[in-house]
């Protein structure tokens, strides 16, 4: 019985995962290496790239963790450590829920509440600092890399804040006590006994934190601004992996356009599960080391 | 062995605590004075005071429950992380009121260290960085004093021939034993007045625990120590001292008798001393 259902699961993805690469062949055959590395999207003239969206996702991405980690881990520190008991829970429930909003609420959220005021301080204040050229240059129109980036935050915040407090909650009291019996403050003891002995833990939040930033799909798509070109500036719009396929692929009628959005969804799909399983090895190990410390 | 006259506790409890800090005997480094610990309202250690001798061995013995931990935990103001534990009395560390706020606790606790039941050095950190972690945690940067510090630790704590030429591999390679060695060493460096020691030993093999205990020996004449053991051969090994506590009635932990460890385990005053160390119970 148990085993039939692994096999039907197990069946399921690699069936997924075959199709995919079955229906992106023709793309891979024709294209080559080039499809990776190409930077042209141009149904006009049959010619596909995709590393504008592979660099726009890997790009939101790290605008994302810039953000969510010192954030998550700041809010998870709390929530083990350093508020009133009752506290803790409140906060701790409400950082779950934000877990709950649908993407494409906060896909909307992006666009009518975070895209102005990004347009009218945030995008302003970044560019004031970098003197509005390299990466602050162009336009600041509020939506694009940075808003997507932003966003994205937002978003795995609850994963990043969820797992990082568990990994932290399971630092062994022993180890709080000894550097306290030393002589350490509590802010000693937190940044140099307890977040390194959570570090492994720490690093499996910020992996699946990744990793659903890789795949998030409607709140990117309706805030980064959809254009298949290189970004050159975190003001410029741009597109990501997941975003591309979701706008284009009602409309991909041109010869080798939808096999290539689908060769884009294989690559996505192997970064994807790549990260995914490093986060769980990751997260697994810190279960396994805390079970033999007991 | 000390040679000061023995006071029941009795008398002592009935001596209020300013006639007790004005007159300190010279050579009590810690006097507790009617030390009381509960956990949300719930008595755990009640009235203990005695004295612990500098420059010896102090041993807390008693069977189990009789709170000889949660009292070693008040001398260190350990308890402070549970919100639900309160600590009444006083702990005069050198005439100073550990709880009268006069003393910090991150520098009473670099004052008084401690060495726990189960070896727990900084698995993140190396051996050396584990050694000289206290007195990073104080302040102290330069690399000079902090090698020094390192060195004359583990000599001390009988590790350093072990680890000279591992220094930076991580604690976690050392046996249980040497992990041991290595927090005491920690505790060490930071060269406190009064070693806590709580159960050091239970987590360790025979062979390791003879070297704890020869380690002990060896500190004694530098450090004071307060050791709580279950082990009497232990307790009878290494103490100059012995206090001796047992659970009440209301389950809360009382001083029965405190005295030199021969007395205690020789011609103990109390019926209740004599039948726990010729192991009629506990």
């Amino acid at each position: 019985m148990l085993g039939a259902a692994v096999v039907i699961f197990l069946a399921l993805l690699l069936g997924l995962a075959a199709d995919l690469v079955y229906q992106a062949a023709p793309a891979f055959a024709h294209f080559g290496f080039a499809f990776v590395t190409g930077t042209q999207w141009n149904p006009v003239t049959t010619s596909y790239g995709a590393l504008p969206f592979i660099v726009g996702t890997l790009e939101t991405t790290a605008i994302a963790m810039m953000i969510a980690i010192p954030i998550g881990l700041g809010t998870a520190l709390s929530l083990a450590y350093l508020l009133p008991k009752r506290l803790r829970l409140v906060l701790g429930t409400a950082v779950e829920l934000l877990a709950a909003v649908p993407s494409v609420i906060y896909g909307l959220w992006g666009l009518l509440v975070v895209a102005p005021w990004s347009r009218t301080i945030i995008e302003p204040v970044i560019g004031f600092i970098f003197g509005h050229s390299g990466p602050a240059s162009g336009p600041e129109i509020g939506i694009g890399l940075l808003l997507a980036g932003i966003i994205l935050a937002v978003m795995v915040l609850p994963t990043m804040v969820a797992i990082s407090r568990d990994v932290l909650m399971a630092v062994p009291s022993e180890q709080i006590e000894g550097a306290l019996a030393l002589g350490a403050t509590r802010w000693q003891t937190l940044w140099r006994v307890v977040v390194p002995h959570a570090r492994t833990g720490i690093l499996g939040a910020v992996t699946l934190s990744i990793g659903r930033a890789f795949g998030e799909t409607m709140a990117v798509a309706m805030i980064i601004g959809n254009t298949p070109s290189l970004a050159h500036s975190l003001f410029s719009p741009a597109a990501t992996m997941a975003s591309i396929i979701a706008n284009q692929f009602t409309e991909a009628v041109e010869p080798f356009e939808l096999q290539s959005l689908i060769a884009i969804a294989v690559l996505l799909l192997v970064m994807s599960l790549l990260v995914n399983v490093a986060a769980r090895l990751l997260v697994r190990s810190v279960g396994r080391t805390h079970v033999s410390a007991a | 062995m000390v040679d000061q006259p023995e006071v029941a506790s009795a008398t002592l409890d009935a001596l209020p605590p300013a006639a007790a800090s004005s007159e300190p005997e010279p050579e009590s480094i810690l006097m507790l004075r009617k030390v009381s610990v509960s956990f949300s309202g719930k008595l755990a250690v009640r009235d203990v005071t005695f004295d612990v001798p500098e420059k010896r061995v102090t041993a807390l013995i008693g069977p189990s429950g009789s709170g000889k931990t949660t009292l070693l935990r008040a001398l260190n103001r350990l308890h402070d992380t549970v919100s639900s534990a309160r600590v009444t009395g006083s702990v005069l560390l050198n005439g100073t009121d550990i709880y009268g706020g006069a003393l910090h606790p991150t520098l009473l606790r670099s004052r008084v260290g401690m060495v726990f039941q189960r070896p727990n050095p900084f698995p993140a950190m190396s051996i050396y960085d584990n050694v000289v972690s206290g007195l990073r945690f104080n302040g102290v940067r330069k690399k000079s004093l902090l090698d020094e510090a390192a060195e004359s630790a583990l000599i001390a704590a009988a590790l350093w021939e072990s680890v000279r030429n591992r220094m930076t591999a991580r604690a976690g390679v050392l046996s249980g034993g040497e992990q041991q060695r290595l927090c005491i060493a920690r505790s060490l460096a930071v060269e406190p007045e009064v070693l806590l020691m709580d159960e050091p030993t239970s987590a360790l093999d025979p062979q390791a625990t003879r070297r704890i205990e020869e380690l002990i020996d060896e500190l004694s004449d530098r450090v004071t120590m307060v050791i709580v053991t279950h082990n009497m051969q232990q307790a009878s090994r290494v103490s100059h001292r012995c206090a001796f506590m047992l659970m009440g009635d209301d389950r809360a932990g009382e001083l029965i008798e405190v005295g030199p460890t021969d007395q205690i385990f020789g011609s103990p005053t109390d019926q209740r001393t004599s039948d726990y160390v010729q192991g009629r119970f506990g």
